[in-house]
């Protein structure tokens, strides 16, 4: 009833082609950027900041980093974790060796660094497919942490090993370092979110995006109709680094402030990327930023949970309990929705359209 | 030069100077290849008969040791904690079939790969919460000494458990070309539709399947668990064994074996001669990067099908 497209005429190209073509969309995201802008601010405390909120928002940049690379190239990797780090390494050195560069702009620096390694590492997926290319990125995500952790110059010869965001300010708000408030640098992770998101809507939607999806389907064919497979796939791993590598030094200097190579590992970061994608919806921009959101909350609610409704367990008893309920519930999810979050969200809208006569 | 000599010469050089040493680090590479093996196997036989990349693999091992070390702390026979063991493996796979694979038929394979992966949660979460999740010692009798043969230092577990591999194989092998159940398995991961229109019932073969990746679970958790005590850690062998699995061919048991031993020696000789020269700690990423340069040239693995792209 209220949700549809009838009588919303379009007299131009420009309107036609617009990302959100019916005004309802709009109003909807219109909505959406209050509440993310304005409400949440005002209404969250440090506790969800710190826990919920600017993870979420980060995880959801790589998330949509490697839904670039997966779900709309299709070639399966697991080495984001390495390329977040690339990116993390890199905003590190930048800011401690040239003190006076704003952060903002050695953010997205880094981003480039991870952008030329991610492309290095994407060479073999030209002769190497599928699943061998999936295990051959492992050898990124290892090497790469294990240059990081033996190589002395890229933590400053710190004897611990750690990287620490150093206090840097943007237009004079503390955006890193311990001292940052919880809000400023929960804008800093949400301004980027919303400029990556939609960069990554609409280089989805253009030429780029299709020549993907072409790989994606089927890259001989794709080859045979005249898309370079060695430029379409390095464009696609370099983007996807970038994206990554741009949420890795967001996942130290905005969110952690001090982690090792530890922070970047498989199963604390490629695999749970790869999760979000998969659960939110391969080729979906959408479905990337709730997956994220999904993965993200869950171990916070199963920790949670049982305290809150009373039952007392041991601590280590219900860390593996929240490991067996984690991965229940991604089968569950995977054997109810095999493609996503994105998929129901596009349900929901036929529903809505039709509601309340659905016939 | 200097790098180029740390590098490139100094290494032969020493190889080449104790012959002997050579061969141990050899024989020794091997023995920790075959144990590679042993996991690889797993994924190769579930892989080939159902087409999922069964990263819980490491996870199944943990598992089979985990339940075989709880109940020979109960006091149960080893024999019988075995036999135990294994039923529960078969009462796994049937559960797997029952409720994941059956309604997961004609899925992307990465969507697969993530059901495996979440599989892999289960099983660490629910092996630990069963057993408790303290190292283990596990003893099974199988003597742990070391003796000289012919002037090389040899290990009695490490050629108790090459044995064991190759009895295996050899009865996988056996149970693979000879048998009704062997024909029907192998037909299946050729075709699975061709294997249902001649009345293959796809869903016993999937338990068959994934109850032998549980009985070869279940070896390489007494190998692993005699050899480093039963411990979460095991899960990470499944990370040792992928290397052994790209450079071998998903799709091959040969390869599982070959590339296992490869990969084992050039892990150790890696680690023995250029090991000093990187500065250590190599042994996470050197047999990746092998693999994947190995994989530039034959991007099938050793064994694996040839791919051939239609369009």
């Amino acid at each position: 009833m209220f949700y549809r497209e009838a009588g919303q005429f379009k007299s131009s190209y420009q309107a036609d082609q617009a990302i959100f073509p019916i005004i309802q969309d709009r109003w909807f995201m219109a909505i959406v950027f209050v509440v993310a802008y304005l409400v949440i601010p005002l209404i969250a405390d440090e506790y969800w900041f710190q826990a919920v909120l600017i993870p979420f928002y980060v995880f959801a940049i790589a998330a949509i980093g490697l839904n670039i690379l997966t779900g709309y190239c299709g070639q399966v990797s697991l080495g984001s974790g390495a390329f977040m780090a690339v990116g993390a390494y890199a905003t590190f050195k930048l800011v401690t060796g040239f003190p006076e560069l704003n952060i903002i702009i050695a953010f997205l620096l880094s981003g480039l660094f991870a952008a030329a390694v991610g492309m290095i590492f994407g060479l073999p997926s030209l002769r190497i497919k599928g699943f061998y290319l999936a295990v051959a990125t492992l050898a990124a995500q290892f090497f790469i942490l294990w240059v990081f952790n033996k190589v002395a110059w890229f933590f400053n010869y710190n004897p611990s090993g750690f990287i620490t965001a150093p206090p840097r300010e943007v237009f004079g708000f503390l955006v890193s370092g311990p001292e940052a408030a919880p809000v400023t640098r929960y804008y800093v992770s949400l301004i980027f979110l919303t400029i990556f998101a939609f960069a990554a809507k609409n280089m989805a939607r253009g030429h780029l995006g299709r020549a993907w999806m072409a790989i994606r389907d089927m890259d001989v064919a794709a080859e045979i109709i005249g898309i370079r497979p060695l430029h379409t796939k390095l464009l696609a791993f370099g983007i996807s680094s970038f994206f990554c590598g741009v949420a890795g030094a967001l996942y130290i200097f905005v969110w952690l402030g001090s982690a090792e190579t530890e922070a970047f590992d498989l199963l604390n970061v490629s695999f749970p990327v790869l999760f979000m994608i998969i659960i939110g919806g391969l080729g979906s921009v959408l479905g990337s930023i709730l997956g994220a959101g999904f993965i993200t909350i869950l171990p916070i609610f199963l920790t949670n949970a049982p305290p809150m409704v009373g039952i007392a367990i041991s601590a280590d008893f219900a860390k593996h309990l929240e490991e067996i309920i984690f991965g229940v519930m991604i089968i569950f999810f995977l054997i109810v929705e095999p493609a996503g979050f994105n998929r129901l969200w596009q349900i929901a809208k036929e529903k809505i359209r039709k509601w309340p006569f659905p016939y | 030069m200097e790098v180029l000599n740390t590098f490139f010469v100094a290494p032969f050089l020493d190889m080449g100077s104790d012959l002997i040493f050579l061969t141990e680090v050899i024989i020794g590479g091997m023995m920790a290849g075959i144990m590679y093996s042993l996991v690889a196997l797993g994924f190769v036989l579930i892989y080939k008969a159902s087409g999922v990349f069964n990263y819980a693999q490491g996870a199944m091992v943990l598992f089979a040791a985990l339940t075989l070390v709880g109940l020979m702390e109960r006091h149960v026979p080893l024999v019988l904690a075995i036999i135990l063991t294994m039923g529960v493996m078969i009462g796994l796979a049937f559960l797997i079939e029952r409720y994941m694979l059956r309604k997961l038929v004609n899925q992307a394979q990465i969507i697969l790969f993530m059901a495996a992966i979440g599989l892999n949660f289960v099983f660490e979460g629910a092996g630990q919460i069963a057993w408790g999740s303290n190292v283990k010692k596990l003893d099974v009798g199988i003597p742990d000494k070391s003796f000289e043969f012919g002037g090389i230092l040899l290990n009695s577990f490490d050629l108790f458990a090459a044995c064991t591999a190759a009895i295996l194989v050899a009865i996988l092998a056996l149970f693979f070309q000879k048998t009704p159940t062997g024909r029907a398995l192998r037909a299946v991961a050729d075709d699975h539709q061709a294997a249902l229109a001649v009345g293959i019932p796809l869903n016993t073969i999937w338990v068959i399947v994934w109850s032998v990746a549980g009985f070869v679970a279940l070896v390489a958790g007494i190998m692993w668990g005699g050899k480093a005590g039963v411990q979460f850690s095991l899960v990470l062998i499944a990370l040792k064994a992928l290397p052994v699995l790209i450079l071998g061919g998903f799709e091959s048991v040969p390869g599982a074996i070959i590339g296992g031993l490869l990969i084992g020696i050039f892990e150790k000789i890696s680690e023995v001669y250029w090991g000093p020269a990187f500065g250590g700690a190599i042994e996470g990423w050197f047999a990746y990067m092998a693999a994947l340069i190995f994989l530039m040239f034959r991007p099938q693995g050793l064994f694996g099908e040839k791919i051939i792209e239609r369009v």
